[in-house]
C-alpha cells in the first residue's frame, strides 16, 4: 500500500510491565528462556489459585501519596507510560503535552476498589460512613488514563477504552486512529489490568468452568495443551509511543515497527462463547487494511487464554484464514504469564515485535500434549524457532461479549 | 488522652495521609490546611472517625487550621480516651 509518511502509524517507544519482566528486554529474555511469571496466589474469600504478578517498583514515578489513593490500574499505566517515553528518549519537558494523548485499554476497572470499600466497612458493621471518599475518582471508567495525565502533566485527551480481553489491541488502534484524525501528535496508547486483586474474577471463572486449576503455577498456563483447563488471572500493562512516521523521522526516533493493519468487529452471538466465523472476519479485515494476504504473515500471535473452548475455536478461525501459510508460524504469550487481561493484546504486541531483529519466534510453553484440535502447521511449542524472515506479524485479541480486534504490525521499512 | 498525646495522634494519621511529608517537624502554629489538598482533609476526618470514633461536622471544618487548633478542638471529644 502506498502511504505518505504522514499516513503511516509506528511505534517508537515501549513501557511495559508483566508477571515475568519491567522492561522490553528483561521481558524478551524470559520469553526465549521459557522462563514462566505465574505464580501460587491467595485471595480472600477465594483461597489458594494461581496468578501473573508484577513486581515494578511504583515509587519509581510515584510519590507514596499517589499510591496510596490511587489505583494498582493507575500505577501500573503510570510506569508504563514513563517508561515508553525514556525509550523513546522523550522526556515530559520536551513533548508538547497538550498535544499528547493517553489512551488505554482495559477489561474492567473498578472491581478490585469496590472489594476493597466494601471489605473495609465490614469492619464497621457495613455503616456507610466508612466509605471512601477515593472511592470515585477510583473506580470512574477513565481512571488509569487520568491518573497518568495528574502524574505527568499531560493535558491532552485521556480515556480507557473498555473492550475486554480485545483492549490491549483496540487501545493501540485508538492511539493510532486519534493521531490520523490529526487530535494528537503523540500518542501513548495500550492496555493494562489489575486483575488479580479481585476475588470477583477469580470466583467468577470458576464458577464458569474457566479458571486453571490443578498442576503448578509454572505449568498451568497451558493453551493447545490437552490438559489445560483454564485461565490464570495476571496484572500488567504495556503502553506504546506513537506517532506518525514523518514526526518521528523528524526526530530521529528509533522506530520498532509500524502498525499496519487493524480491525475490529462483534460476534453479536453470546456473553462468553467466541465466534470463529467473526475471528475469520476480523483477521480477514486487517490484513485487507494493511494490504497484505495471509501468506505475508511470518507469525500469529495466537489470543489463545488456555480455556477447552476458546482454544479450539480460535484454532478454528486461524486454520482458515490461514490455510496455504506453509510459511507463517503460532505463538501463545499467555503460557509465560497468564492472562493479563487489558493487557494482553499490548503486552502480545511487544512480545513480538523484537522478532524483526532477531528472527526468532518466542514458543508456547507447557505443551506436553498438543491438542489434536489444536494443530496448527507451524505452533512453535516450546522452544524458540529462529526463522529466515519477519516482516509481519498479526496479532489476535478476543473478548468477552463477543468483540474482536485484531492488529497487524510491520518491521519498519524506510 | 492528653494534649501530648493527640498531637502525636494527629500527626500519626499525617504520616499516613500524605506520607511523602516530614510531620514530625509540624509546628503547633503552622498552616496545616495549606499542606493539605481537600481529599487529605478528608482523610484525617476519616480516619478520627475510624480510630477514635470522633465526628466533625463540616461546619468545624475551620477548626482544623493548625495542629494546635485540632488538638483544642479534640481536646474535650477525646477526654476519655
Amino acid at each position: 500500500m502506498n502511504k505518505t509518511d504522514q499516513e503511516r502509524i509506528v511505534i517508537t517507544g515501549v513501557g511495559l510491565t508483566a508477571p515475568n519482566g519491567n522492561n522490553l528486554t528483561e521481558f524478551r529474555q524470559n520469553l526465549l528462556n521459557g522462563i514462566s511469571g505465574v505464580e501460587d496466589y491467595n485471595i480472600r474469600y477465594f483461597g489458594d489459585t494461581y496468578a501473573g504478578l508484577c513486581h515494578f517498583d511504583p515509587l519509581k514515578y510515584q510519590r507514596k501519596k499517589e499510591v496510596r489513593i490511587g489505583t494498582r490500574a493507575g500505577s501500573i499505566s503510570i510506569y508504563c507510560v514513563h517508561e515508553a517515553l525514556a525509550d523513546a528518549g522523550l522526556t515530559l519537558d520536551t513533548i508538547d503535552k497538550s498535544r499528547t494523548g493517553v489512551y488505554v485499554g482495559i477489561t474492567e476497572h473498578g472491581n478490585v476498589e469496590t472489594e476493597n470499600e466494601i471489605f473495609e466497612i465490614s469492619k464497621y458493621n457495613y455503616q456507610t460512613k466508612f466509605w471512601s471518599h477515593h472511592h470515585n475518582p477510583r473506580t470512574v471508567a477513565n481512571n488509569p488514563a487520568g491518573e497518568v495525565t495528574i502524574n505527568t502533566g499531560i493535558c491532552g485527551p485521556h480515556y480507557t477504552i473498555g473492550a475486554a480481553c480485545a483492549a490491549g489491541n483496540l487501545g493501540c488502534v485508538n492511539g493510532a486512529q486519534q493521531i490520523l484524525l490529526g487530535e494528537v501528535d503523540f500518542a501513548l496508547a495500550g492496555g493494562v489490568s489489575e486483575s488479580p486483586g479481585t476475588f470477583g474474577i477469580f470466583a467468577a471463572f470458576s464458577s464458569q468452568n474457566a479458571l486453571a486449576h490443578g498442576m503448578t503455577a509454572k505449568t498451568v498456563s497451558r493453551p493447545f495443551d490437552k490438559k489445560r483447563n483454564g485461565i490464570v488471572v495476571s496484572e500488567g500493562g504495556a503502553m506504546f509511543l506513537m506517532e506518525r512516521l514523518d514526526h518521528a523521522k523528524a526526530r530521529g526516533a528509533h522506530i520498532y515497527g509500524e502498525l499496519t493493519g487493524w480491525f475490529c468487529n462483534s460476534d453479536a452471538t453470546d456473553m462468553v462463547l467466541p465466534n470463529s466465523e467473526r475471528q475469520i472476519q476480523c483477521m480477514n479485515g486487517a490484513l485487507k487494511r494493511a494490504g497484505l494476504t495471509p501468506q505475508d504473515i511470518d507469525l500469529v500471535s495466537t489470543h489463545a487464554t488456555g480455556t477447552p473452548a476458546g482454544d479450539v475455536k480460535e484454532c478454528e478461525a486461524l486454520r482458515a484464514v490461514f490455510l496455504d501459510c506453509p510459511n507463517t508460524y503460532f505463538n501463545n504469550t499467555k503460557s509465560f504469564i497468564g492472562h493479563c487481561m487489558g493487557a494482553a493484546g499490548a503486552l502480545e504486541i511487544a512480545a513480538n515485535m523484537p522478532s524483526f531483529k532477531d528472527k526468532v519466534i518466542h514458543p508456547t510453553i507447557n505443551v506436553e500434549e498438543l491438542d489434536p484440535k489444536c494443530e496448527l502447521p507451524n505452533l512453535v511449542c516450546n522452544k524458540p524457532k529462529k526463522i529466515a524472515k519477519v516482516d509481519h506479524f498479526l496479532n489476535n485479541a478476543f473478548g468477552m461479549l463477543g468483540i474482536n480486534c485484531v492488529t497487524i504490525v510491520t518491521r519498519y521499512v524506510p | 488522652m492528653t494534649r501530648a498525646e493527640i498531637s502525636k495522634a494527629i500527626v500519626s494519621i499525617l504520616d499516613e495521609i500524605v506520607p511523602d511529608e516530614d510531620w514530625a517537624s509540624l509546628t503547633p502554629e503552622a498552616d496545616l490546611r495549606g499542606k493539605l489538598e481537600s481529599m487529605d482533609f478528608l482523610d484525617v476526618i476519616m480516619e478520627l472517625r475510624k480510630r477514635y470514633s470522633v465526628e466533625v461536622p463540616e461546619a468545624d471544618y475551620g477548626q482544623f487550621a493548625t495542629l494546635k487548633g485540632c488538638v483544642d478542638y479534640l481536646e474535650p471529644k477525646l477526654t476519655d480516651q
